[in-house]
């Protein structure tokens, strides 16, 4: 057994940097992409709304790890040279947006038909309703499903650690198989998530609570 | 460029990966069977007036719920044999899925629980039906459909995270697509067909559980 030193931890916090680059560019590039889906699911046009939800409903209804494995393969098949971490981030954009689409679908309609009916009346184009009347008052309502996502989506770059890219997990494995501790590199690994997820938890949580209590 | 796709490869495995499918379901099942025990279990906990009963739940389930299960499951695979319990890997995943659902299950069924309208138990009480038919029908009925939608949907979720377990080798479809794999370095397309036999079983699962809900919670609210 070896004992974990200042180069094991150092090792650790430069995985840890690359989960959290890694949930910061998924979280950022599917809210972009998240929110086209979003008003495209929401939209008047049929045919637009059935790609959007079967979009949505095929990265809800597979594994996270496949669509990393997929998306990681089917990158190095278009040619393109990129790197790993290119690849997983792709993944990780695809299926933040299809999660975080569906979750402001579900705000975007649970703002009242009124607000939508006095904006038109106003005059409101369909860019100005969305902007200014509707999507601020449903990111307020999203905003405790928003951040219970962004907690799964830090745990969810664990898996990036089974395609071989070393973020905090990956820096756990390699530095439980020098040490041979895997109980306490691991415990060290788990709370470090706990540490970034748990408060993240507790404000979504608070709000959802806060939210339930200004509706009653 | 010119890459051709090859999925007679992908064919010609055929049947490790119907053998794989069914281990994913086995692993699902039996996880979603011990998540159940471990939900219901912990909300009596959970619901108790003793501290030292409730506590421990609840760091359970915050632990639980805000670690990844791929830690999780190499920290279990690990303890294991250390407490003296020598398990294989499957066994291993399936403890390991059932305590991250049951965290999960716990926090769902709390919530059916205390949706329960104590008038209507009184109410119950006071037409006169006996106290098995109260639970059942008047505490237990409605709040199992009031948590059948995200408890379903989370059993779906526990089936997908199914995949994760092929980082400790335990038998499902994931680990027989990595030997399919390594075996004819047909990456894409083994993965590509793996994706759209889980999306089946993921669609089948809530075509099944919608059936259910269907047959089964099929009375008018109010």
């Amino acid at each position: 057994m070896g004992p974990i030193g200042e180069n094991e931890l150092f090792f650790l916090l430069q995985g840890l940097k690359w989960t959290v680059l890694l949930a910061f560019i998924g979280f950022v590039g599917g809210g972009v992409f998240g929110i086209l889906i979003a008003l495209v699911r929401t939209s008047k046009n049929r045919f637009a709304r059935f790609v959007s939800s079967g979009y949505i409903a095929l990265f809800q209804g597979t594994p996270l790890l496949m669509q990393l494995f997929v998306v990681y393969y089917g990158v190095a098949l278009l040619g393109v040279d990129v790197n790993a971490w290119i690849a997983v981030a792709i993944a990780f954009t695809l299926h933040a947006s299809a999660f975080l689409g569906e979750i402001w679908r579900g705000s975007i309609e649970a703002v009242p038909k009124g607000q939508t009916e006095a904006a038109n009346a106003l005059g409101l184009h369909y860019i100005s309703r969305m902007k200014d009347v509707v999507l601020p008052q449903a990111l307020k309502i999203s905003m405790p499903a928003t951040i219970g996502f962004l907690v799964q989506l830090i745990k969810g770059t664990s898996l990036a650690a089974i395609v071989g890219f070393i973020e905090l997990t990956r820096a756990g494995q390699i530095i439980s198989n020098q040490t041979y501790r895997p109980l306490l590199v691991f415990g060290i690994v788990g709370m470090v998530y706990f540490i970034i997820c748990w408060p993240l938890s507790h404000i979504g949580s608070g709000l959802e609570k806060r939210m339930a209590r200004a509706v009653r | 460029m010119g890459y051709t796709f090859d999925f007679g490869a992908v064919f010609d495995r055929a049947p490790e990966l119907f053998w794989g499918s069914l281990g994913t379901l086995g692993l699902a099942v039996a996880g979603m069977i011990l998540a159940l025990a471990i939900g219901i279990l912990g909300v009596a906990a959970r619901t108790s007036k003793n501290k030292l009963v409730q506590s421990p739940v609840i760091a359970f389930v915050e632990i639980v719920r805000n670690t990844p299960f791929l830690v999780q499951i190499f920290f279990i695979y690990f303890a294991l044999p250390l407490m003296g319990i020598r398990l294989n890997p499957t066994a291993t995943a399936i403890i390991a899925l059932g305590i991250n659902g049951g965290a999960y299950a716990i926090e769902i069924i709390r919530g059916g629980v205390e949706s329960v309208n104590k008038g209507q138990v009184e109410a119950g009480f006071a037409l006169g039906l006996h106290k098995a038919d109260v639970f059942r029908l008047i505490v237990l009925k409605p709040a199992l459909r009031a948590i059948y939608p995200s408890l379903t949907s989370q059993f779906v979720m526990l089936t997908l995270t199914t995949s994760v377990c092929t980082s400790i080798a335990a038998y499902e479809l994931t680990s027989a697509a990595q030997r399919i794999e390594s075996d004819t370095f047909r990456s894409f397309e083994v993965y590509f067909s793996v994706t759209a036999i889980y999306l089946v079983i993921s669609s089948l699962m809530m075509g099944i559980f919608a059936l259910i809900s269907r047959s089964y919670f099929n009375y008018p609210t109010r």
